[in-house]
């Protein structure tokens, strides 16, 4: 397993990861079998969709509901892992809530997916004064500590599932725009670039079809193991009440309520949490897999 | 050295402004009309007129930036628009109870972190070496706010070993350093053990080896302190994530710092603390970034500024 920061702006792409990047999707799938802590988490984030997408047929209960005759009991036969101070089937809710937590994972990183790769490839391609100028903007973001810029954006921009969503992409703008950039940088350099451009390709040219190509396996790596990141910032802004709004299913949300019950009722924040922690937890597998996959000379 | 020092601060200077000009936009970025979310949605015309008198929001944009940066060089952060009194004096008495947090944590980090790195890459691929490993995994996939609900449920409920909130004695502040401190302590371990391993496998190393220096000394004095280098830059990162991690540290203990004081502004909607609050993060930030590429040169004197 490689042992590398997961939060890491600073993530170097030597050219030696570039070349091997493109050295055929079966070799790395291959690589990625033989893995198991990577399959461990392939399979898990699997085993996520399926209960997102199917999950919500097969619960009994009503994710909503409020029912007060069932208030705060404990896990039981009916109540699988008991109910909230709403009498709601914890369970249940936590099922509902998956699908929640898998679409912030996913769209927020492809916000910053789609904002942050344009800027790292012209930066990278063209080099010189837009270069300097997009990093520093870059930098400017860089210089809002973690969260706190996800933070001041939902204040502003108001608690919801949405705001949540943008505010934690323009936070992944930056690890995209950076290995995008570096990434380039390294592939322009290479020869045959020189030849391509020798017989006349255009520069969109040299860049869909040369320049993508090859930093797809860092991107990659990157955006995996950035959802597992999303997903733990989007349940602490919906704990400090700045996210999902109740009665949302929200896993954060629920802790941020089971709260006050907690110390007579510990399954009320227990459940959520794990729930959290096994998403964060598959994608940062895959993640550490696919790294280790595409890049062996890497492993520690 | 003092050149690179010099011209490091010049290059924090671009950086500065446009964190101040991001943190002025904030204000601008409210959808609808700040004066009359600030007063709420019934408040009278003339109330939200006043609201929007006194933060300046008649007057052209640049005017009102021009004037945010004249204020701020003069130390001027505004006013709260809750409590009447000026932003500055409403963070200093909580800023420094957020900086022994995040500081105290930084230390834990560290000094778990390097331990566990060191013991799981000296005995690699061993039991104690994937228990580490598996543990450090776990450390940063969990929500830190989590663990500190489960923290204050084992050790302050159930056991009743330590308070369950606050911060000034050393019993308050056990919990919510653990808290803070286990995500970074769990990304240096990992780092630390990839550097050391780097490390160890160079010739240099094997030279000390056969030249008959004890392992002892070839672990820590050859070993550590190469593998310290990328470790310096992590922790320039993870200082990141404490300082907003406080955010939610001081909301689970309920700790009166300058994290709790953002999050009772956010709530009612007094933007201009909000924005003073960010400002500060934002500068202490750079700061401490400062701090980390210079001490980061200190330790390999061949890294070159671009």
């Amino acid at each position: 397993m490689r042992s590398m920061t997961n939060l890491d702006n600073t993530v170097s792409t030597p050219d030696s990861q570039v070349i091997q990047g493109s050295s055929g999707w079966g070799m790395i799938y291959k690589r990625l079998r033989k893995n198991k802590a990577a399959l461990i988490g392939g399979y898990l984030i699997l085993l996520l969709i399926i209960v997102a997408i199917l999950g919500p047929l097969f619960t009994v209960h009503d994710p909503l509901r409020v029912d007060y005759s069932t208030r705060l009991l404990s896990p039981s036969g009916e109540y699988w892992l008991g109910t909230d101070h709403n009498g709601r089937d914890i369970f249940t809710r936590l099922i509902h809530g998956t699908s929640i937590t898998l679409y912030i994972g996913f769209l927020s990183v492809l916000v910053g997916l789609i904002i942050g790769l344009p800027l790292g490839i012209l930066s990278g391609y063209y080099g010189k004064a837009l270069d300097s100028f997009i990093m520093r903007c870059i930098d400017v973001l860089l210089a809002f500590p973690g969260i706190l810029l996800a933070i001041a954006l939902v204040s502003v921009l108001g608690g919801s599932i949405n705001n949540v969503i943008i505010a934690v992409g323009v936070f992944s703008i930056p690890g995209f725009a950076r290995i995008a950039r570096g990434s380039t940088m390294a592939v322009r350099k290479l020869e045959y670039i020189d030849a391509v451009r020798a017989l006349g390709a255009s520069d969109l040219r040299i860049i869909g079809l040369h320049i993508l190509p090859n930093i797809v396996s860092p991107i990659i790596v990157q955006a995996t193991i950035r959802i597992a990141i999303a997903i733990l910032i989007a349940s602490g802004l919906s704990f400090l009440g700045l996210g999902a709004q109740p009665p949302t299913p929200e896993w954060g949300a629920m802790l941020s309520q089971g709260r006050s019950y907690m110390f007579d009722h510990p399954h009320v924040a227990l459940y959520p949490g794990l729930a959290i922690v096994t998403a964060v937890l598959a994608f940062n597998l895959f993640g550490d897999g696919l790294r280790d996959a595409i890049d062996p000379q890497s492993k520690g | 050295m003092l050149q690179f020092v010099v011209r490091r601060l010049i290059q924090t200077i671009p950086v500065v402004l446009g964190v101040t000009i991001l943190v002025f936009s904030l204000m601008h970025l409210i959808p609808g009309d700040p004066a009359q979310i600030i007063a709420g949605e019934v408040a009278p015309a003339a109330q939200v007129e006043a609201i929007r008198e006194r933060l300046g929001l008649n007057d052209p944009v640049p005017v009102q930036y021009i004037r945010y940066m004249g204020n701020l060089l003069q130390g001027d952060l505004g006013q709260s628009v809750r409590s009447s009194r000026s932003v500055v004096d409403e963070i200093q008495p909580r800023i420094w109870v957020t900086m022994r947090l995040a500081l105290y944590s930084m230390i834990l980090s560290v000094m778990l972190g390097l331990v566990a790195g060191v013991i799981s890459a000296v005995r690699r691929y061993s039991l104690t070496d994937s228990m580490l490993m598996v543990a450090a995994l776990f450390g940063f996939s969990m929500p830190a706010f989590w663990l500190g609900l489960m923290l204050i449920k084992l050790f302050a409920i159930d056991l009743a070993l330590l308070p369950p909130s606050g911060w000034g004695t050393w019993q308050q502040g056990i919990l919510p350093v653990i808290t803070l401190g286990t995500a970074g302590a769990a990304i240096i371990a990992r780092m630390t053990r990839s550097s050391m391993l780097d490390v160890i496998n160079q010739d240099y190393i094997r030279t000390a080896r056969a030249k008959g220096v004890k392992e002892r000394v070839v672990i820590y004095k050859h070993g550590l302190k190469n593998a310290l280098i990328p470790v310096v830059t992590v922790i320039g990162i993870e200082m990141g994530m404490l300082l907003s991690g406080t955010v939610l540290t001081e909301t689970v203990f309920a700790i009166n710092g300058m994290g709790r004081l953002a999050i009772d502004a956010i709530r009612s909607r007094d933007f201009p603390l909000v924005q003073g609050i960010v400002l500060i993060f934002a500068l202490i930030f750079v700061f401490v970034n400062f701090l980390v590429d210079v001490s980061y040169r200190y330790l390999n004197k061949r890294i070159d500024l671009n």
